[in-house]
C-alpha cells in the first residue's frame, strides 16, 4: 500500500523516550551514588544511540508508527518516526553521550564541587527524553509535552549551583521559554477550535480545507513559539546572554540541541501542515537577518564563549534559510546542516570549555599562547571552527553549497540576496573565528597560565566529536542522499499522513496490530481483532 | 447542527486575563512576571475550554446522550497543562527566592549586552531622571553597579575616559 512498509522495529520507537525517564528515576534514586549515577547514565544513553541508529536504518524504508497505548491515530496519540526524525535522534543522542562523558570526566576531576552531580545526571537523562519525544512525537500536544519536559530539565542545568550570575541569566532565559510555551499552547488550542484534532497527519489532512486567513494566523502563531525556541532574529536575543554563564558541558548540549528542536518543529510544521509555504517570504528576511545580526554579534565580542553563542544564533539562519526555499534541495541542505551544526557547534562549546581550563580565562584578552602550551587543543579548535565557517572539504562546506545551490536554483531575486548574505556570513564566521583563533592560540602567552593538566576523559570525548564532525564529511555523499529522501518524504506529505491514519479519516481508535497487518480491511473487522 | 459560537462571557474573561497578565509579564519584579505569566496561563487554559465547544454532558457511555456530550479532549490537555504550569511556577519562586537571597531584590536584571550600552551610554551623557521610571536609580547610578561578568577585573564603570559624569 503506497510504498508504506512496516517492520518489526515498530517496538524500538519509544525507546529513546522511556529509556532515559526510567534511567532519570533509577538514578534519582541512587543520588548518594554519583559514579553509579554516571554508570547507568552512559548505560541509558548508549542504548538510546544505539536503537537510534537501528531505526534510521529501519525506516529508511517507510514510517514506523506506534500507536501508545494501543489506540489508532486519531484517538490515540502516536509516535511516528521517520528519516527527518531519526536522523536528528541519532546526531543529538551521539552528541549527548559525548557531552556526557565530558561532564562525567569533569566531574571527576573537579571533585564534583562546582556542579551538583547528584541533580545532574537525572536531569541530563530527563532533558534527553524530552528531545526525544519532541523528535518522535506525531501529535501537536505531545511535542508541546516534550518541549516542556526538555525546557524544565534545562532550566535545572542552567541554573545549576544557583550562582547570582547563573540565577540573572536563568531568569531571562525561563521568563522567555514559558511565553514561548504560552504561545505554543494558544497555538494549539485555537488549531483545535479551528480543525478539532491535534494529531498531525490528520491536521496535514484538514487544515488546508479550513479559511485561509485562518491557517495564517495559525501557522504565524506557530512559527512565533518556535521562533523563539530556534532563536530566530528578532526572537534571538535571549540566547548569547543565558548560554555562556552555564557550565561548559550544559551550554554545549544545550547549543547542540535545544535550538534544533525548535528548528525541527519548524520544519516538521511547515512541510506537513502549511506545505503552500504562504511564510516563505517571511522566513527568508528572518534568516537573513538572523545571519547577519547574529554574526555582526560574534565579531563584536571578546570573550570566546559569548563569540560562539552569537555565531550559533547567525547559523540558525542557514537553516531557516534552505527551509524558506520549500524545494526539496533546499530542505534537503536544511536538514543537512541542521545534522552537521549539532556536532559542530558542541564541539566548539566543549574545546572552549577545555581552553578556560587551560588558559585560565574565556576572555580573549587574558588568553594566549595555547597553540605552544597544548598543541593537540589547537588542533582540537581548528578543524571544528574551520567546518563551522564552511572552509572545503569540510562538512560545513558542503552544506552550505547545497543551500546556494537550492537558492539560485529557485531564480527569486531574494534567494540570491540570500546566497549573498551566506556567503557574507561565511566570511564573517571566519572573521571572528580567527580573531578567536590569532588571541588565544597565537598570541604571546600571559605571565600567569595556571599550570593544570587537562583531564583525559575531557580531552578524548571531546576529541570524539570532533572525530564525529570529520566523519560527517567524510560520510556526506551518503549521508546527502539520506537527506535527500528525507525531504522528498516530507514534501510528499501523503507518505506521512498514511503511515499514521491507513485509511485516511480512520477516526475509529482501533487498534493498531490489526491496522498494520490488514490495511485495507473495514474498521469494523479491526474493531472484531482489537485486543489490548 | 454542531452549535460553533463561542461564549461571549468566556471570551471576555479570556481577554481580561490575557491582557493583565501581559502588563504584569513587563514589569520588572520576578514576582509580579510570575503572577502575569499565571494569569496568562490561564487565559490560554479557558481558551482550550472555548476550543472544546458548547459544554454538554459528562462523556461517559450510559450516562449522557452521544450528541449531547462534552468534548473531553481539551479538558484532557488542560490538566496536563495546568500540571506542567504548576511545575514551572514553583521553580520560578523559587529562583525569585534564589535572586531575594543573592541580591535583596526580585528584580529581572538587564542582559550583559543592555548594560554595556547603558554604560557606554553613562559615559557619553549627563544624569537625568526619567519621571516615567519604576526604578528611582539613574542610568548612570544603574551603570556604576553593574558588573560584566566576561571582564574578570571587575572594574564597574570607565569614567576615566568620560570624565566626572556627574
Amino acid at each position: 500500500m503506497n510504498g508504506v512498509s512496516f517492520d518489526d522495529l515498530t517496538w524500538m520507537v519509544p525507546i529513546p523516550v522511556i529509556l532515559p525517564l526510567f534511567g532519570a528515576g533509577l538514578a534519582l534514586a541512587l543520588w548518594k551514588r554519583t559514579r553509579l549515577q554516571g554508570v547507568i547514565s552512559v548505560i541509558v544513553l548508549s542504548l538510546v544511540l544505539a536503537t537510534s541508529i537501528a531505526l534510521l536504518v529501519a525506516v529508511d524504508s517507510g514510517p514506523l508508527v506506534l500507536d501508545v497505548g494501543g489506540w489508532a491515530a486519531p484517538v490515540g496519540i502516536d509516535l511516528v518516526a521517520d528519516r527527518l526524525s531519526t536522523l536528528m535522534l541519532t546526531v543529538s543522542s551521539a552528541v549527548t553521550l559525548g557531552v556526557l562523558i565530558y561532564s562525567l570526566a569533569q566531574g571527576v576531576a573537579d571533585g564534583a564541587e562546582d556542579t551538583p552531580v547528584a541533580i545532574f545526571h537525572p536531569t541530563y537523562l530527563v532533558l534527553a527524553a524530552g528531545v526525544s519525544n519532541a523528535f518522535l512525537s506525531g501529535d501537536l500536544f505531545n511535542i508541546y509535552v516534550g518541549f516542556e519536559i526538555l525546557l524544565a530539565a534545562s532550566y535545572v542545568l542552567l541554573t545549576l549551583g544557583g550562582t547570582g550570575e547563573r540565577i540573572r541569566a536563568g531568569t531571562i532565559y525561563v521568563v522567555v521559554s514559558l511565553i514561548s510555551s504560552m504561545l505554543f499552547l494558544a497555538a494549539i488550542a485555537l488549531v483545535y477550535a479551528a480543525t478539532g484534532t491535534v494529531n498531525l497527519a490528520q491536521l496535514g489532512e484538514r487544515l488546508p480545507e479550513i479559511d485561509p486567513a485562518v491557517q495564517l494566523i495559525l501557522q504565524l502563531l506557530l512559527l512565533l513559539a518556535f521562533g523563539i525556541k530556534a532563536a530566530i532574529f528578532p526572537l534571538s536575543a535571549w540566547l548569547p546572554d543565558s548560554y555562556p554563564t552555564a557550565p561548559a558541558p550544559v551550554t554545549a548540549v544545550f547549543a547542540g540541541l535545544l535550538t534544533k528542536v525548535g528548528v525541527y518543529a519548524i520544519i516538521r510544521t511547515q512541510t506537513l501542515l502549511f506545505p503552500d509555504g504562504r511564510a516563505d517570504r517571511l522566513l527568508m528576511w528572518a534568516a537573513l537577518a538572523t545571519m547577519l545580526v547574529g554574526i555582526l554579534g560574534a565579531v563584536a565580542q571578546n570573550d570566546v564563549k559569548r563569540l560562539i553563542s552569537f555565531t550559533l544564533v547567525s547559523h540558525i539562519g542557514y537553516m531557516i534559510f534552505g527551509i524558506s526555499l520549500s524545494s526539496e534541495l533546499g530542505l534537503a541542505s536544511a536538514i543537512f546542516y541542521v545534522a552537521h551544526h549539532i556536532t559542530v557547534q558542541t564541539t566548539l562549546f566543549l574545546v572552549v570549555g577545555l581552553m578556560e581550563r587551560r588558559g585560565g580565562s574565556t576572555s580573549l584578552d587574558r588568553l594566549g599562547g595555547l597553540a605552544k602550551i597544548a598543541p593537540l587543543l589547537a588542533v582540537m579548535f581548528f578543524v571544528p571552527a574551520m567546518n563551522l565557517a564552511g572552509i572545503p572539504p569540510l562538512s560545513g562546506f558542503l552544506g552550505k553549497v547545497g543551500l546556494f545551490q537550492a537558492g539560485i536554483e529557485s531564480g527569486d531575486a531574494l534567494a540570491m540576496v540570500l546566497v549573498v548574505g551566506g556567503a557574507v556570513t561565511a566570511l564573517l564566521t571566519l572573521y571572528a573565528i580567527v580573531k578567536a583563533w590569532n588571541k588565544a592560540f597565537w598570541q604571546d602567552a600571559p605571565d600567569d597560565v595556571p599550570d593544570v593538566r587537562l583531564p583525559r576523559g575531557m580531552v578524548g570525548a571531546a576529541a570524539a566529536l570532533v572525530a564525529v564532525g570529520l566523519g560527517i564529511t567524510v560520510v556526506a555523499g551518503p549521508m546527502f542522499d539520506y537527506t535527500q529522501r528525507a525531504a522528498a518524504t516530507l514534501r510528499d506529505r501523503d507518505q506521512y499522513i498514511l503511515a499514521v491514519l491507513p485509511d485516511r479519516e480512520r477516526g475509529q481508535g482501533q487498534s493498531a496490530d490489526a491496522a498494520d497487518e490488514e490495511v485495507g480491511s473495514s474498521p469494523d473487522d479491526e474493531a472484531e481483532e482489537e485486543d489490548g | 447542527m454542531i452549535e460553533t459560537s463561542p461564549n461571549v462571557v468566556l471570551v471576555l474573561t479570556i481577554a481580561a486575563l490575557a491582557a493583565v497578565g501581559v502588563y504584569l509579564l513587563l514589569e520588572r519584579s520576578l514576582t509580579r512576571v510570575l503572577l502575569g505569566i499565571i494569569l496568562l496561563s490561564n487565559a490560554i487554559n479557558l481558551l482550550f475550554m472555548v476550543a472544546g465547544g458548547v459544554p454538554g454532558g459528562a462523556p461517559i457511555i450510559g450516562v449522557s446522550e452521544e450528541g449531547e456530550m462534552s468534548d473531553p479532549l481539551p479538558q484532557a490537555m488542560v490538566l496536563t497543562a495546568i500540571v506542567i504550569t504548576l511545575g514551572m511556577t514553583a521553580f520560578l519562586l523559587a529562583m525569585a527566592y534564589r535572586s531575594w537571597q543573592l541580591n535583596q531584590h526580585d528584580e529581572v536584571q538587564d542582559d550583559l549586552e543592555d548594560r554595556r550600552v547603558a554604560r557606554r551610554a553613562a559615559a557619553d551623557q549627563a544624569a537625568y531622571t526619567d519621571s516615567d521610571a519604576d526604578v528611582t536609580t539613574t542610568l548612570d547610578e544603574d551603570a556604576a553597579e553593574v558588573r560584566d561578568e566576561t571582564d574578570d577585573d571587575a572594574q564597574p564603570v570607565e569614567s576615566a575616559e568620560g570624565g566626572d559624569v556627574r
